[in-house]
């Protein structure tokens, strides 16, 4: 259980930073995005380890009750599996990156856990750019779930295009709720 | 056994409920040929189960290139050259006349004469005598209108050529392939799935279809020859295979493959099913098509940020950007002489079908009246082009011409009609 614990904190923790740290690489226009990836990666791998060392001094005496609170957070940030995204456009909005994080940590906690990243894109423009566009925010997705602890062999990606709409309005609401990522635990 | 269960399924895939396109034309072209289809002579016992000359005579109109007259403000309705009354055409201003009679043969079978009057000169341009089986009728109409067409404007006609396309309920839990004649007429189900279909698209002998389904939870690519039935997967690799396109020659296909993590382009020779990466770049590259020549391939890329056509050839694999009006311009289909290119384009926020001369560059907004236009196609004589578009609250076809001044749409009973693509001319 302890042990479990300082896993948790230490999740917490480096998913932090880690969110600073990918603020940069997430906030890129869309063409861009994929080309920093390797460098950004390096770059968050070393300074993890860094926090990494801190952190199991600082946090390693409240152990119990951070993980009933972390476990808690978690859950409740968990609840959120549906992330969505601005048009013709795969960068991870702000507000999906906690909750994004928390997904994270639990792949990383539990390795026997799968996800499927399921991208989906609105109606406008055309069919095959739309089912690359999914992809693109699904693998957006997979690489910051990866960069925040998940290994790459719990996810897989798969795009929809604009062929399975949340909601079958023609208007912005409709399409604002169609462009999205949905994570579909195969399981826990 | 095989048979049976053939026959079996071609008896279900006939019961159930079809969407059924029925043609409206929106706008016709301003400097159209006036001619009149005549109803035809038939003496038969029984009433004809088609109307030959309506079919005709919507064919022709259909076209752009004429204006047929209705059967109402028809002042006589002749059925031989030695009937026709030429003040009454002159009267009505008609530049051409098909009159004709349809007599039943020994076997069951039809037999239609023809004549193609200029009204001008008074001559028979074309006099004609065609023969088909029961089943036929349809089939004679259209190919007498090709005949027409072909005579008067010098161009083959594409009266006699198919469609596919998509249709899906409203709640997206049904996907058909649909298989119709160019006019929506004699549809029929070559493929049902709960999954999406997408992507359909001929191969140059008009013998297969190759089209992307996502039966097994993601996007497969797979090829099916329209008479048999007979399916064949051919790119099921790790990510989405879609976008196919079959090479003029039909030895290869371009496709869309993300196995190495991002969509790019690839083409793939069916024979050996060896597979030649075209493009390499973290960006979106997709829609591959070939040019009439099979030597390069133009392409969608979003390699500057937003989606351009792009034309690579395969000698250099070297991408030339070839759009630079809108930031949206995508799914670039050829015309079949190479001289235009049909793509959608967006335009103050707004999808619509576009053409760019190839030579020039001049860019041409086709429509206006549909919204979220896509999906075109072009026809095989090059003259109209079909597409997908929402009007209302639902999906449905609609063709404009080249010039943009013919415009038809093809609703459908129910459901969304979705990703059309026009046969080549069908021998």
């Amino acid at each position: 259980m302890q042990k479990r614990a300082l896993v948790k904190a230490l999740g917490l923790t480096f998913g932090a930073v880690l969110m600073t740290a990918c603020a940069s690489n997430s906030d890129v226009a869309e063409g861009d995005e994929l080309k920093p990836l390797d460098a950004a990666q390096e770059n968050v791998a070393e300074k993890a380890a860094e926090v990494e060392t801190k952190g199991v001094e600082a946090q390693a005496v409240a152990g119990e009750q951070i993980d009933a609170a972390a476990n808690e957070a978690q859950a409740a940030l968990m609840d959120m599996t549906v992330f969505y995204f601005g048009f013709d456009n795969t960068t991870i909005k702000a507000d999906s990156k906690n909750s994004l994080i928390a997904h994270s940590q639990y792949l990383a906690a539990n390795s026997s856990a799968r996800v499927v990243l399921e991208g989906h894109a609105d109606e406008r423009g055309t069919v095959e750019y739309n089912l690359a566009l999914g992809e693109r925010r699904a693998i957006s997705v997979s690489r910051f779930l990866q960069a925040n602890g998940a290994a790459s062999s719990q996810i897989e990606t798969v795009s929809f295009g604009e062929e399975r709409p949340a909601l079958m309005g023609h208007n912005d609401d409709s399409w604002s709720q169609n462009r999205r990522v949905e994570i579909k635990y195969q399981s826990r | 056994m095989k048979l049976i269960i053939k026959v079996l399924f071609i008896s279900l895939l006939a019961l159930q409920a079809r969407a059924e396109l029925v043609i409206e034309i929106t706008q016709g072209k301003q400097s159209a040929i006036p001619m009149a289809v005549v109803p035809f002579k038939w003496k038969g016992t029984k009433a004809l189960p088609e109307n030959v000359a309506q079919i005709v005579a919507n064919d022709l109109g259909r076209s752009g290139y004429f204006n047929s007259l209705p059967k109402t403000e028809m002042l006589s309705l002749p059925n031989t050259e030695e009937e026709i009354f030429y003040r009454d055409w002159e009267l009505l201003k008609q530049d051409y006349l098909v009159v004709g009679e349809i007599k039943q043969d020994g076997r069951g079978g039809y037999i239609i004469n023809f004549k193609l009057i200029d009204v001008n000169t008074q001559t028979a341009l074309m006099n004609q005598k065609l023969t088909g089986g029961a089943s036929a009728l349809r089939d004679i109409a259209h190919f007498m209108s090709d005949r027409i067409f072909a005579a008067l404007t010098g161009l083959p006609g594409a009266f006699s050529t198919k469609l596919v396309y998509v249709t899906t309920n409203r709640d997206r839990t049904k996907f058909n392939l649909s298989y119709a004649d160019a006019d929506g007429a004699r549809e029929q189900n070559i493929f049902s799935s709960k999954q999406p279909i997408i992507s359909p698209s001929w191969s140059a002998d008009g013998k297969k279809i190759a089209y992307a389904s996502f039966e097994n939870g993601r996007s497969e690519i797979f090829v099916q020859e329209i008479a048999s039935g007979k399916r064949e997967k051919i790119a099921s690799f790790k990510g989405s295979n879609s976008a196919p396109a079959f090479s003029p020659d039909g030895k290869k296909m371009a496709m869309v493959l993300s196995r190495n993590g991002n969509p790019d382009v690839y083409v793939m020779d069916l024979a050996s099913r060896q597979l030649d990466r075209i493009t390499k770049h973290y960006g979106i590259d997709t829609e591959p098509q070939w040019m009439p020549d099979g030597q390069s391939l133009i392409f969608t890329s979003s390699r500057v940020g937003k989606p351009q056509i792009y034309k690579v050839a395969l000698a250099d694999r070297k991408p030339k950007r070839i759009t630079f009006e809108g930031d949206y311009n995508a799914r670039a289909r050829i015309t079949p002489d190479g001289r235009k290119m049909v793509m959608v384009h967006r335009n103050n926020g707004r999808f619509h079908i576009a053409t760019q001369n190839m030579k020039t560059g001049v860019l041409q907004i086709l429509t206006s009246e549909t919204q979220l236009d896509e999906s075109p196609s072009v026809a095989p004589n090059g003259s109209m082009v079909v597409y997908a578009a929402s009007v209302g609250d639902r999906s449905i076809l609609a063709a404009v011409s080249l010039d943009g001044e013919v415009k038809f749409r093809l609703p459908s009973k129910y459901g969304d009609v979705r990703e059309p693509a026009w046969s080549p001319l069908l021998k």
